[in-house]
């Protein structure tokens, strides 16, 4: 299909009728902005000085020791904000401002995106609501009071599993509700076109600086790219720039406790997921055998979604990408052992791309491997303790 | 001519509005909204729409969203709603029902199985919230194939093509929202109201008017303005401060403003 909303089968734009027209304005402002010298120019200085882009590429060797391959780490919990979430923050926040919008709502699981739109949004001085779920709110007390001193009007959100995906149907309630002053600052890959490409677009410089940064330094190319999905926005943007390459890719998922249905949030690897349509898009997606969207646990808020970016989905059927799964245990003990290792403790979201590879080790064994290390740990802090607490 | 181009037609002739009472499949339970339908028909409704309960309702505001997790707790699934309309029909329901469904449930059903199974158990139409018409090819054509109606929704923020192909997409019905937002009881009727629907008109078909109408001064200022006035979240929430309250006599109050021939 050479539709532009889609990839492949997936993708595509399901929403009310109301947000049609909106988000054919945004798709013209964000065209014409990413032809624009002056908007390429604003973002980039922002991503240089603001950010501090680019992030390092760090070797990480005790580890690589012990496991008997070589793995580099793409700081992006060196971002300002501490997460990769901040560079499509930072352009969405911009684009707002062309479109001549003064509101911004966001969602946000981790905390993470709801931290860098409330960042991009006092930068740039928009207003700013970030819905959360109340659940989320409780295991990421850091991240809300850190929103909340960065001027962000954090909402509960008490519907459904209070988590992730009940903070987007809330955040999508109050864009259809107020769409013609507010923009949706839409956190990962997902949801309607044009999100899924504009996202990706923004997190693209993710893989553009660790191949030019791979290429100076070890040289070449890696052999392997691994990075945890669970909207899929910082995988995204480490693969893109690969996709053409001879680079294995491994997108690594929640595994949660168990396979069974509402004990984890991998919509490939688990069991329970069907090509569905979630948030605006045709995706795989976690549901009932009646069409409901089934509840999922993730120990990592940021994982814990019942469906999967677009552009994942084809990247999967065909077959560029292998998609594994972790359980909230080796997820765990992946922070843990990077802590003691490195010196890095990796947000629970990260710790999932690095447990797939501690895991896999010996099939492994000497390989080049980017892993992107996408946010720090500081917010999970909570989590660990009570889980080492609790024993494993 | 379908049994809702008919419910029309005599309405229009009537020179009275047509009155669309939503509720949600389900909600209190099943058998309940049985008799609800035959209520609804009792107290002079013209066309029921049946919302068919989903996990992550969108575009609904806090009452429906509440409807649609009880009906959920009950089970109630679309094959469900499907044998509900069959056992009201079977119990003397003469109205055009519509369902009223978010994309995934239908997805999963089967597309291009579902206009066939819901005309079997007596639907007329169907209007699937996050279906715009671009994504809709399929669809359409199944339930043209089946005599199904397709009625679609146009919103205050939709640019004149569009409600052109709206219109042309929809039967039945055309389905106008009165106001950016969700699902909701609203003070007063929103100002984008009227010039949606005058838009709309140009299309040719009838055109509802719903989101937001609560009152019988709202049903009888919206009637004022379009074909059909749709009211939802106030029978909804009527449902759920009294499950088995009369629902024929609170059809005549909410038209009891709406006396006088257009």
């Amino acid at each position: 299909m050479s539709d532009p909303g889609f990839f492949g089968e997936w993708g595509g734009r399901y929403v009310p009728e109301t947000l049609v027209a909106p988000l054919d304005e945004l798709e013209a402002a964000w065209r014409a902005a990413r032809e624009d010298e002056g908007f390429l120019r604003e973002y980039r200085r922002l991503l240089r000085e603001y950010v501090g882009r680019p992030t390092a590429l760090t070797f990480a060797e005790r580890l690589s020791a012990e496991l008997g391959l070589s793995l580099w780490l793409k700081r992006e919990d060196l971002c300002h904000t501490g997460a990769h979430k901040i560079n499509n923050a930072l352009g969405q926040a911009l684009l707002v401002k062309r479109l001549g919008k003064r509101r911004v709502v966001a969602e946000t699981g981790a905390g993470q995106h709801g931290v860098a739109t409330a960042t991009a949004c006092a930068l740039l001085g928009l207003e700013c609501v970030v819905y959360m779920g109340a659940e989320d709110m409780a295991r990421q007390a850091p991240n809300v009071l850190r929103m909340r001193l960065l001027g962000a009007d954090v909402r509960a959100v008490d519907g459904g599993s209070r988590t992730l995906k009940d903070a987007i149907n809330e955040a999508m309630r109050d864009w259809v509700t107020n769409v013609r002053t507010t923009h949706y600052l839409l956190g990962s890959a997902l949801g309607p076109h044009p999100f899924p490409t504009m996202v990706r677009e923004f997190h693209a410089v993710i893989g553009e600086e660790a191949k030019a940064q791979f290429a100076a330094g070890p040289g070449g190319l890696p052999d392997l790219l691994v990075a945890c999905v669970g909207g899929g926005s910082n995988a995204i943007g480490l693969f893109h720039a690969f996709l053409g390459d001879p680079v294995a890719c491994v997108g690594v998922e929640a595994g949660g406790r168990s396979d069974a249905a509402g004990e984890h949030a991998a919509r490939f690897a688990g069991g329970g997921a069907a090509p569905g349509v979630l948030h605006g898009t045709r995706t795989y997606l976690l549901q009932d055998a009646a069409g409901n969207v089934l509840p999922t646990h993730s120990v990592s808020a940021g994982l814990d979604y019942p469906a999967i970016g677009p552009e994942h989905a084809h990247l999967r059927d065909t077959g560029r990408v292998r998609y594994e799964r972790v359980r909230d245990g080796e997820a765990l003990a992946a922070f843990a052992r990077l802590g003691r290792t490195e010196g890095i403790l990796p947000a629970l979201e990260s710790a999932h791309a690095v447990a797939w590879v501690i895991r896999e080790a010996a099939a492994l064994r000497g390989k080049r491997i980017v892993l992107n290390l996408s946010g720090r740990g500081d917010k999970d802090l909570a989590t660990v303790a009570a889980a080492f607490e609790a024993g494993p | 001519m379908s049994r809702i181009d008919e419910r029309f037609a005599a309405c229009r002739a009537a020179g009275r509005p047509a009155f669309v009472a939503y509720l949600t499949a389900g909600d209190p339970s099943p058998a309940r909204t049985v008799a609800a339908c035959l209520e609804l028909e009792r107290g002079g409704a013209d066309v029921i729409e049946l919302g068919v309960p989903f996990s992550d309702p969108i575009a609904d505001g806090p009452v429906i969203q509440r409807a649609s997790e009880r009906a959920l707790a009950r089970g109630t699934t679309l094959a469900g709603v499907l044998d509900l309309v069959r056992r009201a029909r079977a119990a003397g329901l003469g109205l055009p029902v519509v369902l009223f469904s978010y994309l995934n449930p239908l997805l999963r059903f089967g597309l291009r199985e579902l206009p066939a199974a819901a005309r079997a158990a007596g639907c007329d139409g169907a209007l699937v919230t996050d279906l715009p018409p671009e994504e809709a090819g399929a669809w359409i054509a199944a339930c043209r194939a089946a005599e199904l109606d397709t009625v679609f929704l146009a919103a205050p923020t939709s640019p004149p093509e569009r409600l052109a192909a709206i219109a042309d997409a929809s039967r039945g019905f055309v389905y106008a929202v009165s106001r950016t937002g969700v699902t909701g009881e609203q003070v007063a009727l929103s100002d984008d109201a009227r010039p949606l629907v005058e838009r709309l008109r140009a299309g040719g078909k009838p055109v509802a008017l719903g989101f937001g109408i609560a009152t019988p001064e709202q049903v009888a200022a919206a009637g004022a303005v379009a074909d059909g006035v749709v009211v939802g979240s106030a029978l909804v929430r009527f449902l759920e401060e009294h499950p088995e309250g009369d629902l024929a006599e609170r059809v005549r109050w909410l038209r009891s403003a709406t006396e006088t021939p257009r």
